[in-house]
């Protein structure tokens, strides 16, 4: 529609087919560094000068969610240029950030097109956002709207106010769900050379390199690997709050020696004690170095618990792993 | 959030309620809801569950509240650990 600004594009508050695609395949990594929508001002509906501005980042993810949730509403998107990055990842960066804001607000003349002097940022967007010094250099007074879109349409129907669960970050098995494809999507590339290394290793014997060996044991090796990624990047994640102790390594710990057991008995028959052992070994650690790595992805562990842990535990870890792999490489000269 | 809980006293919240002025900026913005007004000033109600987001020290207009935030992220950690190791260069680009 036309403004005193120039012609704005309309956005459609319902999502395509081709949307809701991407939105699944997005969810397994496939293509998330790169999708992006343009950045600058947008209308929702009909909106007319005195309608609301809702501000976002431009992440696809994050636009589709927020225009979705906007159906029959008239109102302006004022969509920040976050790189393609989500509202409170950008927020984290300075990237949804207080000059981000200002200049988003400058270049579309947002004060041309709306007679009001009010934006609603996600809550989410204060990290990165100082209201104060947004309203000092654009103008627009910062109002901090919920948490999630899903909340938007009541909060502005209640006259901007948010109630306190609009206000809080919640971590559901859904949500916690949500984040395992990604999860293993992101172990593809180191996965490979682990496994390949496995293979290689497994064939060391006392006749040097041995392609049989190779085979059977490297095959052991990946399925104690894959035992372990399940019980460190699935299960922990979904089990979260009713695994024992409060440290991820040690939570690890316990879902990956319940998987360690899965590989006793799988290869009891095949292998020696030895190697049972160096196996488990594997597949306790790498759940426990999963589960330590999932801190990163949880909405409250703060950085200096995970920075706490780390210095515990890794050194931990790192001796488990070097003892499964000396254990795993002497065995066939121990017969 | 009470279900989910991390280390206990790890945080680097920290508050000034002399500094404070009582606009309850931060009392708003706090993803886990640890800070409230009483008195007309900020308080800070659950000192464990604080993610060091920094949403309250980015919002707080006489800088009372400060918090370190860092990214919290295992893989980021250690690379910058094995940098201070070998001198490598630290990789962002997963984040």
């Amino acid at each position: 529609m036309d403004t005193p600004a120039g012609p704005t594009p309309r956005v459609r508050t319902r999502l395509s087919p081709r949307d809701l695609f991407e939105t699944a395949t997005i969810r397994f990594g496939y293509g998330r560094y790169d999708y992006k929508v343009v950045p600058g001002l947008y209308c929702v509906g009909n909106p007319t000068p005195d309608c609301p501005v809702i501000v976002t980042a431009n992440y696809k993810l994050t636009f589709d969610m927020v225009r979705r949730e906007l159906n029959g509403q008239n109102a302006w998107l004022l969509v920040a240029d976050t790189r393609g990055i989500n509202v409170w990842c950008a927020a984290g960066k300075a990237l949804f950030g207080t000059e981000e804001i200002v200049l988003s607000v400058r270049s579309a003349r947002l004060d041309t097109v709306v007679s009001h002097r009010t934006l609603i940022l996600p809550q989410l967007g204060a990290t990165g956002v100082a209201a104060h010094t947004v309203k000092k250099h654009s103008g627009f007074s910062v109002c901090y709207g919920p948490v999630r879109a899903a909340d938007l349409p009541r909060f502005i129907e209640n006259d901007n106010q948010a109630d306190e669960t609009m206000r809080s970050v919640t971590f559901t098995l859904r949500e916690r769900a949500e984040l395992v494809s990604v999860e293993l999507f992101i172990l593809g590339k180191p996965l490979i050379f682990i496994l390949l290394a496995a293979f290689l290793l497994s064939g060391i014997g006392p006749d040097v390199f041995s392609l049989a060996a190779a085979w059977t044991r490297g095959l052991a090796a990946a399925c104690a690997t894959a035992l372990g990624i399940v019980a460190g990047s699935v299960a922990v994640p979904i089990l979260l709050p009713r695994l024992p102790w409060k440290r991820f390594a040690l939570k690890g710990a316990v879902t990956g020696m319940v998987a360690a057991l899965g590989t006793i008995f799988l290869f009891y028959s095949q292998l020696g004690i030895g190697e049972l052992l160096a196996l488990s070994l594997w597949t306790t650690g790498t759940s426990s170095y999963l589960a330590l790595n999932f801190t990163g992805s949880t909405p409250f562990t703060s950085p200096s618990g995970v920075e706490n842990e780390m210095r515990t535990t890794l050194p931990i870890l790192i001796v488990t792993a070097l003892a499964a792999i000396i254990i795993w490489l002497a065995a066939p000269f121990t017969g | 959030m009470k279900d989910f809980r991390h280390l206990k006293n790890v945080a680097t919240l920290q508050l000034d309620r002399d500094a404070c002025v009582g606009c309850g900026v931060c009392t708003t913005v706090c993803p886990h809801r640890i800070l409230t007004l009483r008195d007309k000033k900020a308080e800070i109600i659950d000192f464990d569950g604080c993610m060091e987001c920094g949403a309250c020290a980015m919002n707080c207009p006489t800088d009372a509240i400060s918090v370190t935030p860092g990214v919290g992220c295992a893989s980021y950690i250690m690379q910058v650990w094995l940098h201070k190791l070998t001198g490598g260069s630290v990789k962002t680009s997963c984040c």
